[in-house]
């Protein structure tokens, strides 16, 4: 049971959502139904991960193994360590509020929405517990596919443009990857990531292959300048495809540079990382800004979660810098442990935000800050979890946003006053841009008819923005838990970032 | 007279095909004439007893030479003989109903598919210059009649007129490039050949090759010679675009490899050479050209161009590595064209031939067993996984890695993604558009849709279990 535990995580949502499919559109019902017992019961399923999880060891842990593919080498391998099982309970939590959130909302062939996530979620606890790198690439690429089609087929008025788009970008970054994993494995023989992790590479090979990594990483992250398909993507893909979207498809960028580009290529990163630093940066900043000047809220967002996402990369890359300055290892664990909590959080946050923007569309059919007004008067309880989200978003002590944000900017300040200087600039612009959304939609006069004729939460909806609400306050009041289960694969991933692959 | 016999046994298929063929030929004559589609019949099960008889009497397991060293028998023959028959029964298969449609269901049709395919095989087992010419003029001169069938139609005939010339021409270089070599060696025997041009060749040699190359190219489809593909797989009647359009492909490829990698070995630093421009070109000019297509059959005619550059980069590597990934390129290849020219046929009907882009509009909501077998192959084309087309080409960059080919990774991994962009925007027809109203129905012929809903089946399953073919794909290249 233990070794199948992730193979299960997979395979059921996948089969669950290959089912729901075949009930179609006649057996409306009984699809909803399956979709949300199969959506918890991979969450219920996901709990002994985090019950048995042995927090002393950095190895890969529920390991599976079986040949895929003998001629390449290649294995069926899964395995969950401490930067990757937080992702895999993240999907996992995810999917379920999606569901929900489309009950009754999505009309039009409902069941294959349904099916879509159901499948992608399957994909994309593939992607995060794959410990061979063909397997990574598969699940990597597959995910595109429901993805094209929920924004193509849900989507708003530019949906063929949004999703074209986003396919084509993240497509185009990928493929370089798949280049540079293929070179990793004529030279190690074998697709186990470890493999490529222990391969001795020259400065130069290192140099390629982190720009094909970063090619894809970036893209996905996404880190400027490359971000521009995520707005468009945000703005006309479905609640449910944008809370994904931000929750753990974003998510896949910082973990591919925790899994592959700082184990790979570390002396390519210990030369390079200045750049990744300074992007990073710009994003926090100018993404800031014009996160602020957002007329529409998904697309307000959409410009924050590139710059939250941007203390992710920070974080990780700031080792180098900090390493560089002080010599010491033990204070770099702090800028990842930082990015990871950050990706965690900010999957909740930004899921929950772009719930509560599809509860309002929902009503409205619109997503214009300018249409809204008042709403606190007729909508309170759903006023007070969007207040609450906001200022998580803000990054509110006492709310996960707070950890993550917090941790990089401190272990900046190791590295530098001048970046953690700029880092924290976020701390103004996030409150500027998230406060002004609220206030502009939830206080001040009822702002028209329509908004005067706004129902309050129903139980459904209350229950998911509830939900990770708990979760949200959860992470930022006590996240030692988290840290713990991060903290032994942080100090091999710093270990191996530190130490050089060059062969002499 | 009983070794006479069992010497010859490899060469079963090829006996059974040509007796065959006569047999078919009179069936039309007597019994077909007056009940049409009889004869369809007859071929499948002439197809079905011949991969039983290949499988019986072919399965050598090693290495043979039959009739004074003309023809080779070897486990490589073998499976591509059996793909032929598969591929040749599935893509009748497919074509029945628009053949009856079009009021050109004649047994003739069926016996230049039969006669097509005994040319493939001649090509698949020859071994030497003489027996790879008859395989290759008696391939083309069946493809030639092929797509001129329908002989009411002008614009068919026009692309079978482009198609022959421009196809004699081929010939013409091939003989030549082939007379050149002889004067060389000597040998008309590939494998004499191959001793005798162990080292890279003198300038006679090379001239000899350029011409090889020119016509191996032009057979292809590979740029600059691809002028006629695209008008020819537009011109055809629908059916024989599936046809010209993915068999042969089988036959080509042996001939490459028989000629290029095993004849002319010896000279594979100059030829590698040579076919590296057709492939990048090929790969550019195929994938460029595509998005400006309006109509499906000639995006797919310029796709096929892109698809051709990746199965030559596989030659450009010139190990057994790349020879390999040719070889699962085209068996890849030739299983996902006959899917996508299949929904086309299908979704034709009398009169209306549904080969524009726009016929595709909606198509989720008119058939959606056919959009989900059309969505599989787009995606299978472009190289997404979990489709087999991904491992296609991942198999031919690592071709590529293995052989320090940078640019050439790079150029192809660009343009799969400009292909991407024109199969997508078939999934955006079929999907998000809503069809328009004056759309005829598809149609619903139970045993075509069911194989053609196998073929979309055999694509994901050969993409999540990839393993087995590739093992086989190793074992036939020596």
């Amino acid at each position: 049971m233990q070794a199948h535990l992730l193979s299960i995580l997979v395979w059921l949502p996948i089969v669950a959502g290959i089912v729901v499919l075949l009930l179609g559109e006649s057996r409306l019902a009984a699809a909803r139904w399956l979709a949300l017992l199969a959506s918890i019961a991979t969450v219920i399923i996901s709990l002994p991960l985090l019950a048995d999880f042995d927090t002393q060891t950095a190895a890969y842990q529920f390991v599976q193994k079986t040949a895929w593919i003998p001629r390449f080498d290649a294995f069926y391998a899964l395995g969950v360590d401490g930067i990757s099982l937080p992702l895999v309970v993240l999907t996992a939590v995810m999917t379920v509020p999606v569901i929900i959130a489309a009950w009754t909302v999505v009309k039009a062939r409902a069941a294959q929405y349904f099916a879509a996530f159901l499948i992608m979620e399957g994909l994309m606890i593939g992607v995060f517990s794959a410990t061979d790198a063909l397997l990574f690439y598969f699940f990597w690429e597959a995910m595109l596919i429901p993805m094209f089609l929920i924004i193509g087929i849900w989507g708003g008025p530019r949906r063929v443009y949004a999703t074209l788009k986003f396919f084509l970008y993240t497509f185009l970054g990928s493929v370089f990857m798949l280049a540079a994993l293929i070179y990793l494995y004529v030279k190690a023989g074998g697709y186990s990531i470890a493999s490529f992790q222990a391969l001795p590479l020259t400065l130069v090979e290192q140099r390629c292959i982190f720009a094909a990594f970063m090619l894809a990483f970036a893209v996905k992250v996404p880190m400027w300048p490359v971000h521009t398909w995520l707005p468009d993507a945000h703005v006309e893909a479905p609640t449910g495809g944008s809370v994904i979207l931000a929750a753990i498809m974003l998510k896949m960028g910082g973990y591919g540079f925790l899994r592959f580009s700082l184990p790979i290529t570390p002396d390519a990163c210990r030369e390079l990382y200045p750049l990744v630093v300074t992007l990073s940066l710009i994003a926090i900043i100018y993404i800031g800004f014009v996160a602020i000047v957002q007329a529409d809220m998904k697309k307000l967002i959409a410009y924050s979660s590139i710059a939250h996402m941007g203390f992710v990369t920070l974080g990780a890359f700031v080792v180098f810098e900090i390493v560089r300055t002080t010599g010491q290892v033990q204070g770099a664990a702090m800028g990842m442990d930082g990015a990871m909590v950050q990706m965690i959080s900010h999957g909740l946050i930004s899921g929950a935000l772009f719930l509560c923007v599809g509860v309002l569309y929902d009503r409205m059919h619109t997503r214009e800050i300018s249409a809204y007004g008042g709403v606190i008067n007729t909508m309170p309880i759903f006023a007070a979890f969007m207040v609450g989200f906001a200022l998580a978003n803000t990054g509110l002590p006492g709310t996960s946003g707070f950890v993550g944000e917090f941790l990089v900017i401190l272990a900046s300040f190791k590295a530098s006053f001048w970046y953690s200087a700029l880092a924290a600039v976020t701390l103004i612009l996030s409150a500027c841009y998230s406060l002004w959304l609220v206030k502009k939609v939830l206080y001040g006069p009822v702002a028209n008819d329509h908004v005067a004729h706004l129902t309050d939460l129903n139980g459904r909806e209350f229950a998911v923005l509830g939900v990770l609400g708990v979760l949200v306050l959860a992470v930022g009041i006590w996240p030692e838990p988290l840290l713990k289960i991060m903290e032994p694969s942080i100090h091999h991933l710093v270990a191996q970032a530190v130490a050089t692959k060059i062969p002499l | 007279m009983m070794t006479a016999w069992h010497s010859m046994s490899p060469a079963i298929p090829e006996i059974y095909l040509a007796f065959a063929i006569c047999v078919v030929l009179l069936f039309e004559v007597f019994v077909g004439i007056k009940r049409p589609g009889a004869t369809a019949t007859l071929t499948l099960v002439v197809l079905v007893i011949g991969a039983a008889l290949t499988v019986r009497y072919a399965n050598v397991g090693h290495h043979q030479l039959l009739f004074d060293g003309m023809y080779v028998a070897d486990p490589l023959a073998f499976v591509l003989k059996l793909a032929g028959f598969l591929f040749v029964a599935v893509a009748l298969l497919y074509s029945r109903m628009y053949l009856e449609n079009r009021d050109i269901l004649r047994g003739e049709y069926y016996v230049l598919a039969l006669t097509a395919l005994l040319g493939i095989f001649v090509l698949v087992s020859a071994n030497t210059l003489l027996t790879v010419y008859i395989g290759v003029e008696l391939l083309a001169l069946s493809v030639y009649a092929m797509v001129a069938f329908d002989r009411d139609s002008g614009i068919a005939a026009e692309s079978a007129m482009k198609y022959f010339v421009l196809g004699a021409i081929a010939s013409g270089t091939l003989l030549y490039g082939m007379s050149i070599v002889y004067g060389m060696t000597g040998s008309l025997d590939l494998e004499v050949i191959a001793t005798r041009l162990a080292t890279p060749g003198s300038l006679g040699v090379i001239l000899g090759l350029a011409f090889i190359v020119v016509a191996v190219g032009f057979k292809f489809g590979a740029v600059p010679f691809h002028m006629w593909l695209p008008d020819v797989y537009e011109g055809a009647p629908t059916s024989v675009t599936l046809f010209v359009g993915t068999v042969p492909k089988i036959a080509y490829f042996a001939l490459m490899l028989r000629l290029l990698a095993h004849g002319l070995a010896g000279t594979s630093a100059d030829w590698t050479v040579m076919l590296m421009p057709l492939a990048v070109l090929s790969l550019i000019v195929g994938n460029v050209v595509a998005i400006a297509q309006s109509d499906l059959k000639r995006m797919l005619a310029y796709s096929t161009i892109g698809h051709v550059g990746f199965i030559v980069l596989g030659f450009v590597a010139g190990t057994p590595s790349g020879y390999i990934a040719a070889l699962y390129y085209m068996l890849v290849y030739v299983l996902m064209a006959l899917g996508a020219f299949g929904v086309i046929l299908l979704a034709s009907r009398k009169g209306f031939e549904a080969d524009k882009l726009d016929h595709y509009k909606g198509l989720y909501r008119r058939d959606p067993l056919l959009a989900l077998v059309m969505m599989v192959l787009m995606f299978s084309f472009a190289g997404v996984p979990p489709f087999v087309g991904f491992w296609a080409k991942l198999r031919v960059i690592q071709s590529l890695w293995e052989t320090s080919h940078l640019g050439l990774v790079v150029i192809s991994l660009a343009m799969s993604v400009v292909g991407a962009f024109y199969y997508l925007r078939v999934v955006k027809l079929m999907y998000f558009d809503a069809p328009p109203d004056s759309l005829p129905a598809t149609l619903r012929p139970l045993g075509p849709r069911f194989v053609i809903g196998v073929n979309a089946a055999a694509v994901l399953a050969l993409g999540i279990l990839p393993g087995p073919l590739l093992d086989l794909c190793s074992r036939l290249i020596r």
